[in-house]
């Protein structure tokens, strides 16, 4: 991939666009800044024990964009997923080289303040994984964990989280019951809710819709499109379909190496290498 | 088994069930084994029950013991069994569960651990009366008698008494707590620990937050095994701290005024007391009755102080949302 004309092509694509946002919301932060990738991935290896799960990617993730990993089980996408909050962590063996730059941060620096670090990049994981408490419960526990314990603070932020998270109108009477109650659908749409009620600039969403059925999965792709407006988004998928639906920019693994990103219209309609013409039309994997 | 017409119908055969001697007889002999302990525990309550429950009465369950032991009551055992009992459990339970959270949350599965770990298991298989000796040795002889040393308090702590006896009872259910505790946090699923780690909550709000309380069910349970198993023990608090007849309640007034258990003084206990009725008796005839009484007493108390750990347990499950007891 030519660095140099990636980038180039990147701030002529973005910037308009960009611009837009920027005077949508309040203009706080400079224009410079905000043409820098909100990730910047940098000669990133990762390795279990001795095996190597990631090879030496490069990749610039934008900000309050979708961003889809595709490519077959097994090629590294939950790897690099876990690598953006540093989840890798908790798996013993699991060991990352290179540079992680999230706001011109390197997360792998010795001084990163990890439980920062995670407030700020939220994680949805595949499973559905609601504790088992109230709803209620399960949106404030991060909440409860930075510290907030004000009840209206709390009841504000829990209700604006469900409004977010599109499952306001199905659970608000019936906010103190057990979060097992509810559907699938339901319970992903709970964890997003849970991970967006701390305040993410980021959110890893692995792939979050897989066990559900195509109504759930639906409701699920619709509230990525409005998330975007407010975070940037990471999305594995192994459904080419939801890749195509909901992503901005397409990045494609193979064997842990990233072989080709690029926006989604171009990797979906005229992808520069055969690998991933092969995989997305289903040659392959 | 050919079938008999050219045609073969695979499931008209599975209908006859072929008939297997050995296999019958195997049967049979399974059936006949689960009757033993049935018809054994069945023999011992009515027994106990017949010859104990005439003697019981609201004189023997709250008044001393009397005549040598021949009549009177029997409540200082009762209030030793009650007291040693909680007093086991709150040193064990806030240890065997720290332990069994280090085991399984902090400490990896090196060879260090590996041994930890089996040692713990072993330990559950130690006999009770090396339990005792250790507390001998360990807790009167050596912590008693150095915190005497350290506070000039003479011959306070460096004596058999409640306090010993409860430490040795506790380390006799550690393993119990521990090996069920570790069970209990294996069981929670380590997606919800992932769940609370990727909200930035620390390792030990995780615990506290997550683990521990999907937890508190299995934990409950580690605790009522310990208590079956520390309540009716005798050998552990035989040279630790009961007594043969005890003419006071080891209790204690705090600033003159407030009675609370004395954890320094010695003290009565029913398992030990039935013992000592069936072993040094000065009237068989007598002590019989008392002796069995006493043995009904100390079964529906083991199995009260079950039902409330029970009790908690399937309050806690229920607050979870689990719906198995
Ligand atoms: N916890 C782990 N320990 C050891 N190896 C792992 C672990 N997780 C993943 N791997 C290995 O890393 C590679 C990438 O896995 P993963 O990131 O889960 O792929 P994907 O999400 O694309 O299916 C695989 O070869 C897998 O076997
Ligand atoms: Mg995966």
């Amino acid at each position: 991939m030519d660095e140099q004309n990636n980038v180039e092509m990147l701030e002529e694509r973005v910037s308009p666009s960009l611009k837009k946002i920027v005077k949508e919301k309040e203009p706080l932060v400079t224009h410079q800044t905000d043409l820098l990738p909100k990730i910047n991935v940098q000669n990133l290896n990762v390795y279990y024990h001795t095996t190597q799960a990631l090879k030496q990617i490069e990749i610039q993730i934008k900000p309050q964009r979708v961003t889809a990993l595709i490519g077959p089980s097994g090629c590294g996408k939950s790897t690099f997923l876990r690598t953006l909050n540093r989840m890798n962590d908790t798996i013993s063996g699991a060991r990352a080289e290179g540079t992680v730059m999230i706001d011109g941060v390197n997360i792998f620096a010795p001084n990163i303040n990890v439980v920062a670090l995670r407030r700020l990049v939220g994680m949805v994981f595949q499973k559905s994984n609601p504790f088992p408490k109230s709803i209620f419960d399960n949106v404030a526990y991060g909440l409860r964990v930075h510290g907030i314990k004000d009840s209206n603070n709390l009841q504000e932020r829990v209700e604006e989280s469900l409004i977010k998270s599109a499952l306001w109108e199905e659970v608000k009477d019936r906010l103190h019951e057990s979060a097992m109650a509810l559907s699938g659908g339901q319970q992903q749409r709970l964890c997003i809710a849970r991970a967006l009620a701390v305040n993410p600039e980021i959110v890893l969403m692995d792939e979050p819709a897989s066990a559900l059925d195509p109504i759930s999965t639906a409701k699920i792709e619709e509230l990525i499109h409005v998330l975007k407006r407010d975070y940037t988004i990471v999305i594995v998928t192994h459904n080419m379909q939801q890749a195509a639906r909901v992503s901005d920019w397409t990045a494609y693994f193979y064997m842990g190496s990233l072989v080709e990103y690029g926006e989604t219209k171009k990797i979906f309609t005229a992808p520069d290498k055969k690998e991933t013409e092969d995989y997305i039309t289903g040659r392959f994997g | 088994m050919t079938p008999s017409s050219s045609v073969s119908y695979p499931l008209q055969n599975l209908s006859v069930k072929p008939f297997n001697l050995l296999e019958a007889c195997l049967e049979v002999l399974v059936r006949l084994f689960i009757l033993i302990p049935f018809f054994s525990l069945l023999y011992i309550m009515t027994k106990i029950f017949q010859l104990g429950f005439p003697t019981l009465s609201w004189e023997f369950l709250t008044q001393p013991p009397v005549d040598g032991m021949t009549h009177g009551g029997i409540f200082p055992c009762i209030f030793g069994t009650l007291s040693i009992t909680i007093l086991m459990i709150l040193m064990a339970l806030p240890l065997g569960v720290a332990a069994a959270i280090y085991l399984t949350e902090y400490a990896g599965q090196g060879p260090f651990f590996r041994i930890i770990r089996a040692a713990v298991n072993n330990l559950a298989g130690v006999p009770s009366i090396i339990f005792g000796l250790f507390g001998v040795g360990f807790f009167i002889l050596f912590m008693g008698r150095n915190i005497d040393g350290v506070l000039k308090s003479g011959l306070l702590f460096g004596q058999p008494c409640m306090l010993w006896a409860a430490a040795t009872l506790a380390v006799l259910v550690l393993p119990v707590i521990i090996v069920s505790t570790e069970e209990a946090l294996n069981a929670v699923p380590q997606s919800h620990r992932a769940a609370s780690l990727a909200l930035g909550a620390t390792k030990w709000q995780t615990i506290r937050d997550v683990v521990l309380p999907q937890a508190r069910g299995g934990i409950l349970t580690g605790a009522i095994l310990a208590i079956s198993r520390g309540a009716g023990e005798t050998a552990p608090i035989l040279f630790t701290g009961c007594a043969y007849f005890l003419p006071r309640l080891p209790v204690v007034n705090l600033f003159g005024v407030i009675p609370m258990i004395n954890p320094l003084d010695q003290f009565m206990e029913l398992s030990y007391h039935i013992f000592i009725m069936a072993t040094q008796s000065t009237d068989a005839a007598k002590t019989l009755p008392i002796q069995y009484a006493t043995t009904l007493v100390l079964i529906t108390l083991t199995f009260l102080l079950n039902l409330t750990a029970i009790v908690f347990r399937i309050y806690f499950r229920k607050k979870l949302g689990q719906v198995s007891i």
